[in-house]
């Protein structure tokens, strides 16, 4: 039997407002709430709304047969909190009736994965905890942002308890196989992989509406026939979407919804069922292993991730940014901890691509968006350096300080000792004295020379005092 | 084709648009080119172009002989050619002030009796025009228009005027009269118009109220530069940072934008400094702008450069500025590129039409241009991103490519 594993994607980023060089320094907030709340809210109404309530019609209808996963960014769930707040409760009416698996993804939408481990799991777990406190659900699975995934990441997710993660089907990787499979990590055989179909997901994300399409119009029938006309043993067909597909990329107009309303009809037809991606994991066996040895992605048809990380301004941010996550994980300022996640998000990263002219982005070039990145990373910055001033600068005030106090603790040995030799001096003086009245009874003649000798004695020995003092010192400050 | 100026004696960019233009059309091959500008040195670059100076085309009858002729005019132009040229004179242009072989003189810049030149050019072309064979004229910028319909009107080819600038870029928007009198008729006479950016299309079709579909955008390129010149080395204090603006210093090409953006620079960053080189009718109240805001002691007015100085001075600098109010094209932030200079251009100029490794703002915008500033000089990443893709970029805007576009125009004018 086949079955469809169904996998909607619901991200929005907080996007920055323009910010010159000259409110580094003066001015703390970076997002632009007005830019932010007119796209949050236009986007909800004309897609996500609609969406997910015709997922529920869907559930209702298909009593429970229809089934699918939504991954859901958490910052995309705190503006929702802040602009929509209804969408947050058609989730929850989503979550409530079982049929709908919620998949963790890192909070920020961000790409720690590709450079901070501890990030990544900690990104992951603000997600869960925002997921289980909004819905009640524990998520079992993982969709990483854009899809991304490598050999490096499966046994971190298994060390965090994941049994299975979605990524993309990408050419390169699978060569003749194909996606319509489980497969297991070769770093983690633990971990289930779930691939992208492209052609299929992309029929729907990027044809769909496509007039000069030669499958256009595209109905839910001839798609269900698609499906089933795949070979009998591939049982699994994953279809990853953006939510945004339906209502935003294709208006309601071009019929999406209908489409998407009719399919567990036209699967029931062709018994086709539908999977949760913890049930597909569960119900079917993998058949072998595939090994990802440089991050994929789902962008463009390299499926690498040159989109967020193809050229130097790109890099330059990202290395800037994530310099200051150890930090920043041991700070406890809320402000800078949200900051840090709200700056992560790979958007931000995608406005700046030089390959191809970014859609969705605020602005008119690639520079613009770096400009203006670095402009707020730089305040960023300077917050995190007042915060918690930098490791380094730590080490050297210690080192300071410790040159400081023993400074004085060797002047006051160098003092005792100068007040010791004065007092040797003192008493040498004193017997010689004592020994001169002696002498000047039997041997008057050595009267005239022996003084003489004292006084050059007396002399010399403070100058000796002094000059050991001067070197101790600098032995001292050589410490 | 008529022009005013070819290098190496020009003054400004459309002597270089010109030479550019016609090397790249001859480099497509197949095409015999006379060129007509007003005054040659004799130094002029011949290998492509059949450069005729109007200060040697005889317009009285003048009984000279073959070697007098050679003695004085030998080194620019061939006997033979002002002998078939004073074949052809067409009336008796006696009264006018004419030299010792019946030519008049001309000064080849932009005198005071600019006016006065430009008919008598006008004149001369009447002479070429039923001397020389050819299928077709190419005008460059108002100063030849009227040559190119007179040649026109004598032989019936078709005309085909090439608009650099116009009136209203140079002025703000209050052309005068006579320029856009003398503009509006080449326009209209014209049986197609080449215009160096959309923008300048823009206005040829809204102020001069010709035709749409006779204009055409032929954007402008670039020459290679010779290694000679990218091989400057230029002693340049490492800790500071040079923005610099190259230019005439007038209103068209906004000065004070350059100023009013370094003062907010120099607010926030002290190791930058501000060059503006070049002279112009506002240098003074330029002047006086940046000590008013302060910044005197960071912002340098070195004057006007020529030749290698442009160069050297652009290898010194960290940023090339062009605020430019309103440029038909602006050919120097592509200079700027090929010496790897990362340019901040107006998106009021045409140049901005075909370039993406630069940075765009608004002329007025002087926050963003700022912010410009300040980023590429701070950020390393941003630097290096623009200098390097901006010279891969540069590289592929070529003059041929721009020649054979114009080879097309050609073409569709003759009906081939």
């Amino acid at each position: 039997m086949k079955a469809i594993c169904f996998n909607f994607e619901i991200h929005q980023p907080f996007r920055l407002k323009r910010y010159r060089f000259f409110d580094i320094g003066k001015d703390h907030y970076y997002f632009d709430d007005f830019l932010n709340d007119d796209i949050v809210s236009r986007v909800a109404h004309n897609s996500y709304i609609p969406a997910c309530e015709t997922l529920l019609r869907m559930i209702e209808q298909s009593e429970g047969r229809f089934r699918c996963s939504i991954a859901v960014s958490g910052v995309a769930l705190e503006q929702f909190e802040h602009y929509v707040p209804q969408f947050i409760e058609l989730l929850r009416k989503l979550a409530d009736t079982g049929a709908v698996e919620f998949v963790a993804q890192p909070f920020s939408y961000g790409l720690a994965s590709l450079t901070d481990p501890e990030e990544f799991a900690l990104q992951i777990a603000d997600t869960c905890s925002i997921l289980r406190s909004r819905f009640g659900v524990e998520p079992k699975v993982v969709r990483n942002t854009e899809l991304i995934y490598d050999d490096d990441l499966a046994p971190q997710l298994v060390a965090l308890g994941f049994k299975g993660i979605l990524t993309e089907g990408a050419k390169h990787i699978l060569g003749w196989k194909s996606p319509d499979y489980v497969y297991t990590a070769a770093s983690a055989p633990k971990l289930k992989l779930l691939l992208r179909n492209s052609k299929l997901s992309d029929d729907i994300a990027f044809r769909f509406s496509d007039t000069s399409w030669s499958e256009f119009p595209l109905t839910a029938d001839k798609y269900m026939d698609w499906i089933a006309s795949t070979p009998a043993e591939e049982q699994i067909v994953n279809i990853f979407l953006n939510m945004e597909t339906f209502g935003d990329l294709h208006p309601a107009t071009t019929g999406i919804f209908h489409f998407l309303e009719a399919l567990p009809r036209m699967a029931a037809e062709r018994g086709i069922e539908f999977l949760t991606p913890s049930q597909a994991i569960s119900k079917i066996k993998a058949v072998g292993e595939l090994s990802v040895l440089h991050p994929i992605s789902s962008a463009d048809e390299a499926r690498d991730t040159s989109l967020w990380l193809g050229n130097r301004l790109q890099n330059e941010a990202f290395e800037k940014l994530y310099s200051l996550a150890e930090r920043i994980r041991e700070c406890d300022n809320r402000a800078i901890k949200r900051d840090f996640q709200y700056l992560q998000s790979c958007d931000h990263f995608f406005y700046m691509n030089t390959k191809r002219p970014a859609t969705f982005s605020p602005y008119e070039t690639p520079f613009a968006a770096f400009t203006n990145y670095m402009n707020v990373l730089a305040d960023f910055l300077m917050r995190v350096e007042e915060e918690f001033p930098s490791q380094v600068g730590n080490e050297e005030l210690n080192s300071l300080l410790l040159t400081i106090r023993n400074q004085g603790a060797e002047i006051e040995t160098l003092n005792k000792e100068l007040a010791s030799m004065r007092k040797s001096v003192e008493q040498y003086n004193i017997e010689h004295r004592k020994r001169e009245e002696k002498a000047e009874a039997p041997a008057r003649k050595t009267r005239t020379c022996k003084p003489r000798a004292a006084k050059t004695t007396e002399a010399a020995a403070p100058k000796k005092a002094t000059a050991k003092k001067t070197t101790k010192k600098e032995t001292g400050k050589a410490e | 084709m008529f022009g005013w100026e070819f290098p190496p004696h020009i003054l400004g960019g459309l002597g270089t648009a010109s030479y550019g233009l016609t090397k790249g059309m001859w480099e497509c091959g197949d095409m015999d080119i006379t060129f007509v500008i007003p005054k040659p040195h004799g130094d002029e670059d011949r290998s492509f172009a059949n450069i005729i100076g109007t200060s040697q085309v005889p317009v009285a009858w003048r009984d000279v002989n073959r070697d007098y002729v050679d003695s004085r005019i030998g080194k620019v132009m061939e006997p033979e050619l002002y002998f078939r040229l004073r074949d052809h004179i067409y009336a008796d242009f006696n009264y006018m002030r004419t030299n010792d072989i019946g030519c008049i003189e001309f000064s080849g810049r932009y005198p005071d009796n600019l006016l006065e030149e430009i008919n008598n050019y006008s004149i001369t072309a009447g002479v070429i025009a039923r001397t020389i064979d050819f299928d077709i004229i190419h005008s460059h910028d108002w100063l030849t228009y009227p040559a190119g319909i007179h040649a026109k009107q004598v032989t019936g080819k078709p005309l085909v005027v090439h608009v650099h600038a116009t009136e209203y870029d140079r002025s703000r928007g209050k052309p005068n009269p006579t320029v856009y009198g003398i503009e509006r008729d080449g326009m209209t006479h014209a049986d197609h118009i080449i215009t160096v950016s959309n923008l300048t299309r823009q206005t040829v079709i809204d102020h001069y109220g010709i035709d749409p579909a006779k204009v055409t955008t032929v954007h402008n390129a670039v020459v290679p530069l010779s290694q000679d010149l990218l091989d400057i080395e230029m002693p340049r204090a490492t800790k500071e940072k040079v923005v610099t603006f190259l230019g005439r210093i007038t209103m068209q090409k906004g000065p004070e934008y350059f100023v009013e953006a370094a003062a907010k620079v120099l607010r926030n960053c002290s190791n930058v400094r501000f060059v503006m080189a070049g002279s112009g009718d506002m240098m003074d109240k330029m002047i006086a702008l940046a000590a008013e805001r302060g910044i005197a002691d960071r912002f340098h007015f070195p004057g006007f450069q020529k030749g290698r100085q442009v160069y050297e001075m652009l290898k010194a600098s960290d940023v090339y500025i062009m605020p430019s109010v309103s440029e038909p094209f602006g050919i120097s932030p592509l200079e700027a590129m090929q010496m790897g200079v990362p340019s901040i251009i107006s998106k009021q100029s045409g140049c901005a039409e075909i370039l993406t490794n630069v940075i765009k703002t608004d002329y007025w915008d002087i926050d963003a241009m700022a912010d410009a500033i300040h980023a590429i000089i701070s950020y390393p990443a941003l630097y290096k991103q623009l200098r390097e893709d901006g010279l891969d970029e540069v590289a592929q805007i070529t003059w041929d490519k721009a020649g054979r576009k114009v080879i097309d125009i050609y073409n569709k004018v003759l009906g081939r």
